[in-house]
């Protein structure tokens, strides 16, 4: 193929940088600068919640918080992430307590295989903290970013009214 | 066993109830280990190189380029395959790795893997091994593999398997006749959680451990012992976390190069598939062209059906011809038929392989019937509902296969459920932009929407068939207090762990149930397909609690002098129903040892004969869909507006579940009838990333509807049916069948395209 590339491991590069990452700084140590932050979360900092399915931000498995807007951590260089304040899906629950969108997730039953679940518990946060009272039309629009390929997205949909019922209830 | 009772409770947990998932929690907080997360101390990374070419001569191969790269630790070709040299699920014709000399048969088709220290020099690796090929002209035309004038492109030839079916007399014309030909398009499972798999080298270099999302871990390890030259019991195979299957990981992808890999260096290898790697790393759902004619008597009732099925099985067997004889030997649907000539071919193409996916080769055979029972009801001038109705099948018929209908048979109940379902209101003028064809693109305008609706109805054979002893396995150890269940069956989503929990905590009457590792540490389990695990597994899982529940008995009744035969469990408590004498199960399993492993077998099946003759399944399984559709004819846009459903499905065990299975297979019937194609052009895959091929997202998949007919089947261990595959097959005709309704086009294909309805 081509003679341009470089015959050298991609491991030989010795980048460092440092990731605040659910309010924890990480040094990011002997990184090849072509490492996505889905990458580095994944395979550095030991935060494998983020997954990995299309590689091009059309199913949002890797959905992440980067400076409160959600973001397809696949098509973020890690090393770009610098100063900024990343939250994953290991961040979100106080203490390994769940969420009540993490809860809801379960009682309704909008988890099945799982891989997309991380992704969309991520989105959904961000949806009701910045619409605390989608419509339908609202949480399947915003939502229509993160596939799910067992559910049929009924379960889910009962999961996010299940939070937002809750959550006006307790306002 | 009148000992035991299997109610449906309402104790927390047990069948009937929808149970927590015991991967729930880690699911939710992104714990949970998928294949794709593991790792192991001085791991490396493996890669495949695959060829571009659909067909082509290996001239040579020079990996002496990725050996100079730094970080690269390992090369493997054909040359380094100790054992078996091909690999495959029912006939073993697909190489490990394309040899030198040979050929390759698809574009994808692997020739060399590397391992490596970074994923980025696995690349770099791959891009430095020099292959020279002699491009040849790819067979594409399944119809040249049948008429016989396509070149063999393989030495066990270009017909995987031809199998017709003669039933009663052939000669009966009806008064009415209606036909059709028909195609449905390659689909892909696309499943989420990408193929992955990590092997660790035993210290000896005699064996390994490896951790695989795969559906059937034994066949797994049967494979891969074969390919390495080692004795199947050096190799553990442990279920890495699944992130969905749908068949597409019935047959090897990865399995043995990850293997090879690290037998080689040593070392713990992991290969990760990237998306665009798992469109040719797995088998696609059969495209198929099938004719169909229809003979009805003037009432409209069926007399005789003839068909021809050709389905394109691409380079390698795979299941081919267990997927020709389901699509075939549901030809007649679910409804009566006594006169039946259907002819069918799968055949062998340069087109990439295809194998299992939801349906099993029963979608393509439902896409072509249930567009007929469309004509047929305009030619008879019945409504959808009247025709269907009329000849549907109940328990008893004889089917064009020869065998009776010994199942439970509620189609007309389905189709009477269904139609009792209230139909959506109509769109407003003032609809949401969401909820209309083209969404909020604004390109349609809501005066120019008609509305459409479409019926479905189908029939789903339920295991494995034609003679295959598909048993499972199931070990339950009650040791100083503790309920451990063991299993080797794939979880891959589905839930079957928590339903093995709601099984344990139902028959021995106790609330906290362990579940071993998923390993090849216990006897098969078959693989998690054909709508089987429910039935297969949970009837192993069943059988190994009863055989300890019944040890339980022995020792309780000895030990407190209860009366044995009159011993049953009451919600957690066993009991003496003659002296109603009690003891708390959690008390009574307090240092007893037991350890109990059983297998379920299904009754058996037969070979079909050369006439298609023969009681070749072992159940069925029924469900009708009623699609509403808005259509913009002008610029053949489709809004599926609400699916209605009622299932057949022997008895709920958890609702939710259930729920979502109906809801997750609808969802992929919706995607195989409006948008979900692998397109292949000259035998290449001309979109193969997840911006080209179109899943359905939130925006297009409607409120489903839907209603259980739960009416026990006798034949099964929990008297559940399998209900993962019906909700995916004639819901894609449903939806066809209402388009075509409102545009008044014949779209004899699927997926249906803009351009299909439009120009």
């Amino acid at each position: 193929m081509s003679t341009n590339i470089p015959v050298s491991g991609a491991a030989q590069s010795h980048e460092m940088y440092s990731l605040r990452v659910n309010g924890l700084v990480h040094e990011v140590e002997d990184a090849w600068i072509g490492e996505s932050l889905l990458y580095v979360l994944r395979e550095r900092l030991g935060l494998p919640g983020a997954k990995g399915a299309c590689e091009q931000g059309e199913c949002g498995s890797c959905t992440v918080i980067v400076d409160s807007k959600a973001v397809c951590s696949c098509l973020v260089m890690a090393a770009d992430a610098v100063d900024t304040e990343i939250l994953t899906v290991e961040g979100l629950g106080p203490d390994g307590a769940l969420t009540d969108v993490q809860s809801a997730f379960l009682s309704e039953g909008g988890v099945q295989c799982g891989f997309c679940t991380p992704g969309f518990i991520v989105a959904v946060h961000h949806l009701l903290e910045n619409n605390p009272q989608p419509s339908d039309d609202e949480i399947r629009e915003s939502l229509s970013g993160n596939i799910c390929r067992c559910t049929g997205y009924g379960r889910i949909l009962e999961a996010v009214r299940t939070v937002a019922d809750q959550r006006r209830q307790n306002s | 066993m009148s000992s035991t009772v299997v109610s449906t409770g309402t104790r927390p947990g047990t069948l009937g109830t929808s149970a927590s998932r015991p991967d729930g929690v880690a699911k939710v907080q992104g714990g949970f280990a998928f294949s794709s997360d593991m790792w192991a101390d001085n791991m490396l990374w493996g890669a495949t190189l695959r060829s571009p070419h659909p067909y082509a001569r290996i001239v040579s191969i020079d990996v002496s380029g990725a050996y100079a790269i730094d970080g690269v630790a390992t090369v493997i070709t054909a040359d380094d395959v100790p054992g078996k040299l091909t690999y495959g699920l029912i006939v073993q014709d697909q190489p490990v790795f394309a040899a030198i000399g040979d050929t390759v048969r698809y574009s994808g088709e692997p020739i060399a893997a590397v391992a490596a220290d970074h994923p980025e020099t696995c690349q770099r690796a791959l891009a430095a091994i020099k292959v020279v090929y002699e491009v040849l002209t790819p067979v594409t035309d399944p119809e040249d593999c049948v008429s016989g004038i396509a070149e063999q492109i393989h030495p066990d030839g270009n017909i995987f398997r031809h199998q017709r079916i003669i039933s009663g007399d052939t000669t009966i014309v009806g008064a009415i006749q209606v036909e059709g030909t028909y195609e449905i398009g390659m689909q892909d499972q696309a499943f989420l959680g990408l193929e992955s798999a990590l092997a660790v080298p035993d210290s000896g270099g005699n064996g390994l451990e490896m951790y695989v999302a795969t559906q059937w871990l034994h066949e797994d390890r049967k494979q891969i012992a074969d390919c390495l030259n080692i004795p199947e019991e050096n190799i553990r195979l442990v279920l890495g976390g699944v992130g969905g299957a749908f068949g597409a990981r019935e047959d090897i992808s990865l399995q043995v190069h990850t293997a090879l890999l690290a037998m080689k260096s040593g070392r713990p290898v992991r290969i990760s598939y990237g998306r665009e790697e798992s469109f040719y790393g797995h088998v696609h759902r059969h495209p198929a062209k099938i004719w169909m004619k229809h003979h009805a008597d003037s009432n409209g009732k069926i007399v005789k059906i003839e068909s021809r099925m050709v389905f394109d099985g691409g380079a390698y067997c795979s299941t081919s011809p267990a997927v020709l004889v389901n699509g075939i030997t549901h030809t007649q649907g679910p409804y009566k038929c006594d006169n039946a000539v259907v002819d069918g071919w799968a055949v062998r193409t340069n087109n990439p392989p295809c194998g299992a996916m939801r349906g099993f080769g029963v979608v393509q055979a439902c896409f072509a019937h249930e567009s007929q029972m469309e004509k047929l009801a305009a030619a008879t001038g019945l409504s959808p509902v009247e025709i269907r109705l009329l000849n549907a099948m109940e328990t008893g018929d004889r089917m064009i296969t020869g065998q009776i209908m010994d199942s439970v048979a509620p189609v007309a109940q389905c189709i009477r459920e269904t139609d009792a379902i209230p139909m959506p209101p109509p769109m407003s003028s003032s609809a949401d932009l969401r909820t209309i064809p083209g969404g909020t693109g604004l390109t349609a305008q809501p005066s120019n929407i008609r509305r459409g609706v479409g019926w479905g109805v189908s029939i789903k054979n339920l295991m494995y068939s034609e003679g295959f002893d598909d048993y499972s396995t199931a070990r339950c150890r009650i040791s100083d207090g503790v309920v451990t269940i063991k299993f080797a069956t794939s979880e891959v989503g589905q839930g079957f762990t928590m339903l093995a929990q709601q099984i344990a905590r139902t028959v021995l009457g106790v609330d906290d149930v362990f579940l071993d590792t998923i390993d090849t540490q216990v006897g098969s389990a078959g693989s998690t397909s054909a709508s089987r695990q429910t039935w297969m597994s949970g009837g192993a899982v069943q059988a190994a609690c009863r055989a300890a529940l019944e040890k339980l008995f022995d020792h309780i009744a000895a030990k407190n002098s209860m009366n044995r035969s009159e011993l049953e469990i009451e919600g957690t408590d066993i009991v003496d129903r003659l002296t109603g004498l009690r003891v708390a199960v959690h008390a009574a399993i307090e240092g007893v040892d037991i350890d109990c492993t059983e297998e379920y077998h299904h009754p058996a099946t037969e070979d079909m004969d050369e006439n298609g003759q023969g009681n070749c399944h072992v159940a069925y399984a029924f469900v009708a869909h009623r699609a509403v559709v808005d259509v913009d004819p002008e610029l053949g846009l489709v809004k599926v507006v609400q699916i209605a459903t009622a299932q057949d499905v022997g008895r709920v065990l958890n609702p939710l579940s259930a729920m979502g299975q109906l809801e997750g297979g609808i969802a992929q019937g919706l995607g195989l009838a409006v948008m979900e194609e692998i397109i292949v052009k000259d035998g290449k895959v001309r979109n193969p990333s997840f911006t080209d091929y179109l899943l359905p997202t939130f925006l297009d998949v409607p409120t489903v509807e839907m209603v259980f007919i739960e009416e026990h089947e006798p034949k099964s261990p929990l008297g559940a049916k399998g209900i993962g595959e019906p909700p995916c097959i004639s819901v894609t005709p449903a939806i066809a069948n209402a388009i075509r309704q409102a545009v008044g086009r014949d779209l004899p294909r699927v997926p249906i395209r803009p351009y299909d309805i439009c120009l």
